[in-house]
């Protein structure tokens, strides 16, 4: 509990900079939320010449070309604002960019265009399906454990969804439809995180009914703490293999994921258990059954 | 918690087993595997659009478009009422989504709104419900009537006009011959396009965006040209502009002799004279008894041939065309012959469609990504595998057969579902060995805490087998449930990654719960360890 008294305050302090940052600087939001083209071209030439590149496109007239390397040097990957005007104006701007380029010079690997009506749609069911998915959860641990564990694990839910949203604001790191994604992944593997530490909670408890709330959770935090840990890192493993060897296409959901599960694994530990203690949980009488599991159990309990 | 019953062994083995024969055809070729006697499995993994390449589209019906079509219907069958009727009006107009119209006599409004009744009658909606709409609401106030379209009515119309045009849009997709392409619709006013390998969209889109209505048109008798530029066409008729700027437009009669629906086969060809690529085509029996009769009784008149209100050809006619063939010579490419005819044989689209979402993806680079999942999956699989044995010695290499059952099962399944694997689907597997070993980790810290309470080696596996359960059941429930909304948010690749996410859940649960018990037992019963060895 000595480290819940330094972390809430931190954390407390990085959610409301996230939420800051992200009403005034913002994300870089991608196409599939702001709506615009992404072309990604290879060089038939080892290295691609992004200034001519650059140059030829912005001969078109097509507003703001973002044109940047993309993993090896002959990848290039253009992005191109949506197109005022009818819907067609996206697939005219891609037609033009097509033979600009010319298809003897560049293959076209990849494109993307987004019309202006499907992006708003896709932020709002976005949006959606993240705060949906944290009802979902709370649903289920109300039924499973108590309400108090609800809230917590919705607390250090919308912490690390506030951080991951911080991390993309301060990284600049796109913020897409897989963003969404990711984050929906890290709520997932937070809270498998957080379960684990509550069912010992809940366990603890229930055994030792003479313990006050803080030691409880003391000691059911330290009896986790090496599982927590050790899940985290094979995670990571497999994260950082993925981040490294994955290809450029999902490099910055991994990296957004790699972020998610540190903080994941943070918010377990340091904000969904201290939370308990604000609503006071207790533990109610134990049902029959797990009396009877609870009373085959050792009466020693690990020291914390 | 250790013993286990021989057909529970026998069952736990057959489906590793049939996880490993599931996944042999994926190993091969397509080719390869066509050729395989018909006894052996042959479903390959289905690949994603952005592992095989190709193309997805979005289309949406205009709406806008959808609505001045019906006002014009509306305003032609409002003044065909009141013709009948004989009633005088002025002003008749659209505006908005409504018809409207001044009346000479203000007391022939009732007399009116009984003509103009059948138009508001209620049709069928098709619903689920089983339920009514009516397409058009009547309403009146001193002589000004107006027809008004409904929402429900524009609703209902959007849904059938996709429902219609699934039809359509796969037979042009088929005619271009494109390998399993899909074609779904997607909510109530856009249909979604996948086709597999397709890489310049233009063609697509040029055979797909095209509404290709089809009509045949007798030229005008009273007026010309000329006056018609100059004033207004005269009644009954109108001006067909033409598809080449540098032609001249064509008075054509309003009426539509023959339509495109009239067709049953068009065919590119060559003009047997001049070698220019053209389209020939064949009425059914009661198009070519009208073609018939009325290239006999009009010869010497242009007959214009409309496509999407742009006149392609109007020859004049030379003498009666009996048999119901015939063919249309316009400035066509051997290309757009190819199309026209591909566009003629699908059937017109009930409605205009704006391409709302286009992704394609390269081969190149769908390959490249299968490759780096590849890399990214077998490099996490060794580190975590000797992750987990410099943990648990022995019990980790027991761990470690899991985590590959694990895998191997995950794909097993997701070939048998026919599931689309896509990249993210990849970094999900990848993902999922990570968090799968979590099971085992809770499983074996577990007894090791129970083995520091002064548990024997038997006591302290067994329970940390039972005590773990409830605890990995509650986690990986909840993730579950992260899983499926993540299904309900995505289309493609996301919806790929949910599925690997939510199909290895469940696989970790059989390898953590049975599979790693299962191996442990065995070895508990061949070595009685003493101690755990963690």
């Amino acid at each position: 509990m000595r480290f819940a008294k330094i972390g809430l305050p931190v954390s407390l302090v990085l959610m409301v900079a996230s939420l800051v940052l992200l009403f005034t600087v913002g994300l870089n939001e991608g196409i599939d939320f702001k709506g615009g083209t992404v072309i990604e071209v290879q060089s038939k030439a080892p290295t691609a010449d992004l200034a001519d590149i650059r140059s030829k496109v912005d001969s078109l007239g097509l507003g703001a070309v973002e044109v940047q390397g993309f993993g090896t040097p002959n990848d290039v990957l253009l992005r191109v604002s949506a197109q005022s005007g009818a819907e067609g104006a996206q697939e005219q701007a891609v037609q033009k960019i097509r033979s600009v380029l010319g298809a003897d010079q560049y293959t076209f690997r990849r494109v993307e265009v987004v019309g202006p009506r499907v992006s708003g749609e896709l932020a709002y069911s976005g949006t959606m399906s993240v705060v949906l998915t944290i009802v979902g959860i709370m649903a289920y641990i109300w039924i499973r454990f108590e309400w108090q564990f609800a809230l917590g694990a919705v607390a250090s839910l919308v912490h690390d969804v506030i951080l991951t949203i911080g991390f993309f604001a301060v990284s600049r790191v796109e913020f897409n439809l897989t963003s969404i994604a990711a984050i929906l992944t890290i709520v997932g593997y937070s809270l498998n995180d957080t379960v684990v530490v509550f069912d010992r909670v809940r366990e603890v408890l229930r055994r030792y009914k003479s313990l006050s709330i803080s030691e409880v959770i003391d000691q059911s935090t330290n009896q986790t703490l090496a599982r927590t840990i050790l899940t985290s890192v094979t995670t990571l493993i497999a994260l950082l293999a993925l981040f490294f060897f994955g290809g450029e296409v999902i490099r910055s959901f991994t990296a957004a994921m790699i972020f998610g599960v540190l903080i994941g694994t943070y918010s377990s530990i340091f904000i969904a258990s201290p939370t308990l203690i604000f609503f006071h949980v207790r533990p109610k009488p134990d049902k029959p059954a797990t009396d009877k599991q609870a009373s085959a159990k050792p009466k020693t309990g690990v020291p914390a | 918690m250790l013993y286990f019953a021989r057909w529970k062994i026998t069952l736990i083995v057959l489906v590793i087993l049939a996880g490993i024969v599931v996944l042999i055809p994926s190993a091969f070729t397509r080719e390869q595997v066509a050729n395989w006697p018909s006894f052996l499995p042959k479903k390959q993994m289905v690949l994603g659009l952005d592992l095989r390449g190709g193309a997805h589209l979005l289309l949406q019906v205009q709406r806008s478009s959808l609505i001045r079509d019906r006002l014009q219907t509306l305003t032609d069958d409002v003044r065909q009422k009141l013709r009948d009727e004989h009633i005088g009006y002025q002003n008749l107009s659209s505006r908005g989504q409504a018809v409207q119209f001044t009346l000479r006599d203000p007391a022939d409004a009732e007399k009116v709104m009984t003509a103009l009744k059948p138009l508001a009658a209620p049709i069928q909606s098709g619903m689920l419900s089983g339920g009514t709409l009516s397409e058009v609401s009547l309403s009146q106030n001193n002589g000004q009537i107006s027809a008004n379209l409904t929402d429900d009515g524009i609703d209902h119309r959007v849904r059938s006009a996709v429902d219609q045009s699934l039809g359509v849009l796969g037979r042009r997709i088929n005619a271009l011959g494109t390998v399993e392409p899909s074609i779904q619709r997607e909510g109530s006013d856009r249909i979604m396009i996948e086709v597999p390998g397709l890489q310049d969209t233009a063609r697509l889109k040029e055979v797909l965006g095209q509404t290709a209505k089809m009509t045949f048109h007798l030229e005008c008798a009273d007026g010309s040209l000329q006056q018609a530029l100059q004033s207004r066409p005269p009644a009954g008729c109108e001006i067909a502009q033409p598809a080449e700027a540098n032609e001249q437009p064509v008075l054509i009669n309003s009426h539509v002799e023959l339509s495109g629906d009239d067709l049953v086969d068009a065919q590119p060809t060559f003009d047997s004279q001049s070698n220019q690529p053209i389209v020939s085509f064949r009425f059914n029996s009661r198009g070519a008894s009208i073609f018939g009769r009325l290239t006999q009784e009009n010869v010497g008149k242009r007959f214009a041939v409309i496509l999407d209100n742009k006149v392609i050809t109007a020859p004049v006619i030379r003498g009666a065309i009996v048999g119901g063939s015939g063919q249309i010579e316009g400035n066509f490419t051997v290309e757009s012959a190819q199309n026209l005819a591909v566009l003629l044989r699908a059937g017109a689209l009930p409605a205009n469609f704006d391409v709302v979402e286009e992704r394609t993806v390269g081969p190149s680079l769908g390959q490249d990504s299968i490759r780096a999942g590849q890399i990214a999956g077998i490099i996490g699989l060794v580190a975590v595998a000797i992750f987990m044995v410099a943990l648990y010695g022995i019990l980790g290499v027991f761990a470690d057969i899991a985590l590959l059952v694990n895998v191997i099962l995950i794909m097993g399944i997701l070939v048998l579902l026919q599931a689309t694997l896509t990249l993210p689907g990849i970094a999900g597997i990848v993902l999922t060995m990570g968090m799968a070993v979590d099971a085992n980790v809770l499983i074996y810290e577990r007894m090791r805490e129970e083995q520091k309470l002064g548990r024997s080696a038997i006591s302290a596996i067994e329970a940390g087998f039972s005590r773990a359960f409830a605890t990995i059941i509650d986690a990986h429930i909840t993730a579950l449930i992260a899983a499926f909304a993540l299904f309900a948010l995505g289309s493609g690749p996301i919806r790929g990654f949910a599925v690997t996410l939510a199909v290895g859940i469940f696989t970790t649960l059989f390898t953590a719960i049975l599979v790693t018990r299962l191996i442990v037992s065995i070895w508990v019963r061949s070595r009685r360890p003493k101690v755990v060895p963690i």
